[in-house]
């Protein structure tokens, strides 16, 4: 049953095949017995999963169901659930039980979707190796030396291990692309503002973008058709059409202009990564594609210039946790100022502390200019680059990351050279613009993931080039071994 | 850049951070590295270039100016550290 997609899982609930609740009981199963190794999820939700899986088996019954009703996800821990501790990988939450849902929380389960649990996350998403956690790491379920990526990781090894069928996750930097990179599977960052903000807890805000994890495009488009949309309580919600994703997955790629960034494919690039994401290539220029080497020359100013915006702005959104209205608080403060020191101070890890003081560093007086004036203006070169480029292409194709996922630890004390592993996925943010990484071969038995870039609200082109070559090649039907 | 012990303790307490004197070295030395990275950014002339504050060039919406909340206190001060009375406590701030 794990090897269903979710759209052959929903065609099955629909010919009852077998009921929701089935369905909900075997993968709860499935993560009782595997996730131990892994640690994905933070919470499981089984009771509550149960009842809305009841729900969905009545809404079929009565034909009331939608596409996905009764189909199980997980959601990452960054979202609010109403009534379910909402950690965001944090101690500073660990005792936080959300008083709402988030937009896109309320979106799946209007649709009647399943949460099974919430997923293990670096903390406040700041992270790329899921090392960040106040829960733990995460293992890659296809080396548990390795690590899952991040910050989104355990949704990426919850939906390679077969432990949800389907996942939420967040991007900033590249935290779903990364993770969906390194973990073999389906990742897909949507435009900025494509889905809600609203109730899904702030790093940066000028660049956090809620999306999916799936195990295939079709998957992925499904998933989205759900949680895309305007939503009033999102300040910077885009007030665009949503299309139906699906419709378009089957078009033809002949003539599609990919353009292939030489500055992606430059020193620091892995050989063999690179290997694997030529054969990738060549096999969408046999779905009749053009390929050509395009240039975007910002591209080594991207990671300097996101560790400027996305600190000052995550200084400033996370001053809100301050041990007064909620979250942790230090025992026995002596006046107002050891209450918040002393909260803030025990109840965020190092690098999220980090973080706060670079953003504070930069947004001080007499160095704004210098740091935060500066990284706007680069902002702007790097959104140019990326507009000339699509003047001529459709698409933008490279590596995700320019290595195969690497070993917990390795990078854990060295926080620049984890920082430059979000090299070819950071650029996207800072431009707002829809991104993908797909599964498209192994390195040392480790996956590669594909990044397709597409241009402003350019999703369902993304979906639909990812869809073609999936339908030509197996690489996102591969399973990791588990050990149970 | 380097920057010195001083220089993190007036960062953390601008930040309203708690940071074990112990630690301080460590994060002297990852921040500094961090601004090594960012002063990268040197390399790029910018002149005339304007700010990109948000991807998409967008206005702020305004909504009609009526109630669309209604007052959910007692759900929001449940998950409080300390309440009484309706009212969130802290130290004494006034002698």
């Amino acid at each position: 049953m794990h090897d269903k997609t979710i759209t052959e899982l929903a065609a099955g609930l629909r010919t009852k095949e077998f009921s929701s609740v089935e369905l909900t009981r075997y993968y709860l199963d499935r993560i009782t017995r595997y996730d131990k190794q892994l640690n994905s999820y933070v919470t499981v939700c089984a009771d509550q999963a149960l009842q809305q899986a009841q729900a969905a088996d009545q809404a079929i019954a009565a034909g009331d169901a939608v596409s996905l009703t009764g189909i199980p996800l997980a959601q990452k821990d960054i979202f609010c659930t109403d009534g379910v501790k909402t950690s965001c990988g944090s101690r500073m939450l660990d005792n936080f039980i959300a008083p709402y849902d988030a937009g896109v929380v309320a979106r799946c389960n209007g649709a009647g979707m399943v949460m099974l649990g919430k997923t293990n996350m670096d903390e406040f998403a700041m992270g790329s190796s899921n090392e960040t956690s106040y829960y733990g790491s995460v293992h890659n379920p296809w080396d548990p030396d390795a690590v899952p990526g991040g910050s989104s990781g355990g949704s990426a090894a919850a939906v390679a291990a077969r432990l949800a069928p389907v996942a939420t996750g967040t991007d900033t930097g590249g935290s779903i692309r990364q993770p969906a990179s390194l973990c073999g599977i389906t990742g897909l960052k949507p435009t900025y503002g494509r889905v809600s903000r609203y109730g899904m807890i702030a790093f940066a805000s000028s660049l956090d973008q809620g999306g999916v994890m799936a195990r295939t495009a079709e998957d992925a488009s499904l998933l989205l058709n759900i949680i895309a949309g305007f939503d009033e309580r999102d300040s910077t919600s885009a007030e665009q059409p949503v299309p139906d994703y699906r419709t378009t997955l089957e078009e033809s790629l002949a003539g599609l202009k990919i353009g292939l960034p030489k500055e992606y494919f430059a020193e620091g690039l892995d050989a063999g990564v690179a290997r694997v994401i030529d054969s990738a290539v060549d096999e969408y220029r046999k779905l009749g594609a053009q390929v050509k080497e395009i240039s975007l020359p910002n591209t080594s100013l991207a990671v300097p210039t996101y560790y400027v915006i996305a600190p000052a702005e995550c200084s400033s959104n996370l001053s809100r946790f301050d041990g007064v209205r909620f979250g942790y608080r230090c025992d026995n403060p002596v006046d107002l100022e050891d209450l918040y020191k002393r909260s803030r101070g025990e109840g965020f890890g190092a690098e999220v502390k980090r973080r706060i003081m670079i953003g504070t560093y930069a947004l001080s007086a007499g160095y704004y200019d210098a740091y935060y004036l500066k990284a706007q203006r680069l902002r702007h070169l790097i959104s140019d680059d990326f507009a000339k480029a699509f003047e001529e292409v459709d698409v933008i194709m490279g590596p995700t990351s320019p290595t195969v996922a690497f070993n917990l630890g390795e990078k854990s004390s060295d926080p620049v050279s984890m920082y430059l592993s979000d090299i070819y996925t950071i650029a996207v943010n800072l431009a707002g613009l829809p991104g993908m990484s797909i599964p498209v071969g192994f390195v040392d038995q480790r996956p590669v993931g594909l990044q397709i870039i597409g241009n402003y609200f350019g999703e369902a082109r993304l979906l639909n080039v990812a869809h073609r070559f999936q339908q030509v090649t197996d690489w996102h039907a591969r399973t990791p071994q588990l050990k149970g | 850049m380097s920057l010195e012990k001083a220089d993190i303790e007036k960062i953390a307490h601008l930040a309203r951070l708690g940071i074990d004197p112990g630690d301080v070295p460590v994060y002297a030395r990852n921040l500094s590295g961090i601004l090594d990275l960012v002063e990268r950014m040197e390399r790029v002339g910018t002149d005339g270039v304007p700010p990109m504050a948000h991807p998409l060039q967008m206005v702020q919406r305004l909504r009609v100016d009526e109630v669309t909340e209604t007052n959910q206190c007692d759900k929001f001060q449940q998950i409080a550290p300390q309440v009484e009375a309706g009212l969130y406590l802290v130290p004494k701030v006034i002698e």
